[in-house]
């Protein structure tokens, strides 16, 4: 277990070294960012929009019962950028794009065509690992954007029209608490997020061992282990962001 | 060209298990060298320890002056361009047709203008019999034409060094010939160091210079082709000539009761079949690392097992 997590962050700190090593492979950075966009824009914007009206049913009914309606716009537009936006993101990021990325390095290890780029001088992380953890990174804070805007409208929608709030009060109540760090930091956590999960998919990818099997079970750990880190990921980002920034209104 | 590979003490183990140790062995420059071994002797680790994707526990690999297990990342990465490999199942990359795939090296490491890059891969896809195949996906063709596209994108950086994991594997036996015809070729066009990793023992007695045998986690015995064909070592012997008497058995080696057994049922080994002629280069001219058939056996006085050289 620790010398895994150890092989990770050494795995990890290659990638960063890779990272400004030219020639930046800008072709499968393309391509890679395309390909997890591709998988992952439709099932994160479905995913948004329930997720949205969930908040702002729970939030609605809850500020009602402490009297505070007037706030519900504020709180349920807080809760998707804060939170919901970037773990919805990261879920479909690690699910969709993390799965595919592992499953494809994974069955290069076990057809050697790993060792094969390497012994023709290549090195498999600057060439294959980077651009797909750039692009996931960038993939991530832009459907970030995405998920935010289409779970704030669904939340929107659904407070307005279903639980007669006022368009104004929803409005006004997010202008007096929300701020602009909100999705600064937003944005930092898909960014974190698109990363741990790229990083993840491919350093289990390339240890995949013990034929098509091996590349299945490299898959699945991939995912539960991106999901885990990613909560931890959260907790923590959020713990610092509460500490560092202050807040309006306090 | 072709570059001699040193090996010295080398040492390997896998979870504190030792697949082999105290491997030394030098590959004469130019000539070709076959590594055999039964299953699961860990020849292919050998060979991915020689090229450095895998690091061994203790010893040295010199390669010119260069010691591979001790070099810093980017050294390996530039001494890996002296090698060439034939993996086992070609290892071409799935995503590009065979032309990709041959040019890939070409267009990572130098600043050749395409047209010229076009020449080399069509040099290299004519000389492994590919030609008219290059638009193919890996995934289109059969396991031998794989090998050969892998041989192709092998020799594409004109390697000093050329590694082949078992070429023979999965093959039919005309495939066999005509690849093992090719190696031969190829050694003589290109000077280079050759080394071998197979179990196909027709392979072994007719193609190389020099034989190998891992056996129980050492090497048993490295020289001359006809020194290892002409050894009455009882490893040797029953490996090189596929029989059952002797100390190798079904799962790894026999134990003592088996051997005991073995001997008091008075079991005479048979003769040793006579040493093959070499293969030679198909347009005759010879190879540079080429000796006289019987000319090792002639130098230290051992007769070969009559019929030999014939």
């Amino acid at each position: 277990m620790i010398r895994a997590s150890g092989h990770f962050i050494a795995f990890s700190l290659d990638t960063l070294r890779g990272l400004a090593r030219r020639p930046f492979q800008v072709r499968e950075f393309i391509q890679q960012a395309w390909f997890i966009s591709s998988v992952s824009i439709l099932p994160a914007a479905l995913v948004a929009i329930p997720f949205g009206a969930v908040i702002a049913l729970q939030l609605g009914s809850l500020v009602r019962q402490l009297g505070a309606q007037s706030f519900t716009g504020a709180a349920s537009v807080l809760a998707v950028v804060r939170e919901a936006g970037p773990i919805v993101t990261a879920l479909i990021i690690a699910g969709a794009g993390g799965s595919a990325i592992c499953a494809d390095l994974g069955a290069r290890k076990i057809r050697e065509e790993l060792d094969a780029m390497q012994v023709l001088g290549i090195d498999p992380i600057q060439r294959l690992v980077v651009p797909r953890v750039v692009a996931a990174m960038l993939v991530a804070v832009l459907l970030n954007g995405v998920v935010s805007v289409v779970g704030v409208s669904g939340g929107y929608l659904f407070n307005v029209v279903l639980q007669d709030g006022t368009p104004g009060a929803y409005l006004a109540s997010f202008q007096a608490l929300g701020q602009l760090p909100d999705l600064i930091v937003g944005e930092i956590k898909a960014l974190l997020f698109g990363a741990a999960a790229a990083l993840v998919a491919s350093y289990k990818g390339m240890n995949a061992k013990g034929g098509p099997k091996g590349v299945g079970d490299a898959v699945n750990q991939s995912v539960v282990i991106t999901f885990m880190l990613l909560f931890a990921l959260n907790f923590v980002v959020t713990a610092l962001y509460f500490q560092l920034v202050p807040q309006k209104g306090s | 060209m072709g570059v001699e590979v040193r090996v010295e003490g080398l040492t390997k183990s896998f979870g504190g298990h030792a697949v082999w140790s105290d491997v030394s062995l030098t590959l004469p420059s130019g000539e070709i060298s076959v590594l055999l071994g039964p299953s699961g002797t860990g020849k292919s680790v050998f060979l991915k320890t020689l090229v450095g994707l895998l690091k061994p526990d203790r010893g040295s690999i010199w390669i010119a002056d260069n010691d591979l297990p001790r070099l810093s990342e980017r050294a390996l990465y530039e001494v890996r361009k002296l090698f060439g490999v034939l993996f086992q199942d070609g290892a071409l990359f799935g995503s590009m047709n065979l032309y990709d795939n041959v040019a890939f090296p070409l267009r990572e490491h130098t600043r050749r203008p395409e047209s010229e890059i076009k020449k080399i891969v069509f040099e290299k896809l004519e000389m492994v019999g590919l030609v008219g195949a290059e638009e193919k996906l890996p995934g289109e063709i059969s396991g031998g034409m794989r090998k050969r596209a892998g041989l192709a994108r092998a020799l594409v950086l004109d390697p000093e060094i050329i590694l082949f994991d078992e070429p023979d594997s999965g093959l039919d036996p005309v495939r066999t010939a005509y690849l093992n015809q090719l190696i031969i070729d190829l050694n003589q066009q290109t000077g280079a160091t050759f080394l071998i990793v197979t179990h196909d023992i027709n392979t072994a007695r007719t193609v190389p210079d020099n034989i190998g045998l891992i056996y129980h986690g050492h090497l048993a015995m490295f020289g001359p082709r006809e020194m290892l064909l002409s050894s009455t070592e009882p490893v040797v012997r029953q490996f090189l000539n596929a029989q059952r008497i002797g100390p190798i058995g079904m799962a790894e080696e026999k134990d003592a009761d088996e051997l005991q057994a073995e001997a008091a049922s008075g079991v005479e080994l048979p003769p040793l079949p006579p040493i093959p002629l070499q293969l030679r280069p198909s347009d005759g001219a010879p190879r540079r690392a080429e000796h006289a058939p019987g000319a090792w056996c002639r130098e230290n006085g051992i007769a070969p097992p009559p019929g030999s050289f014939s």
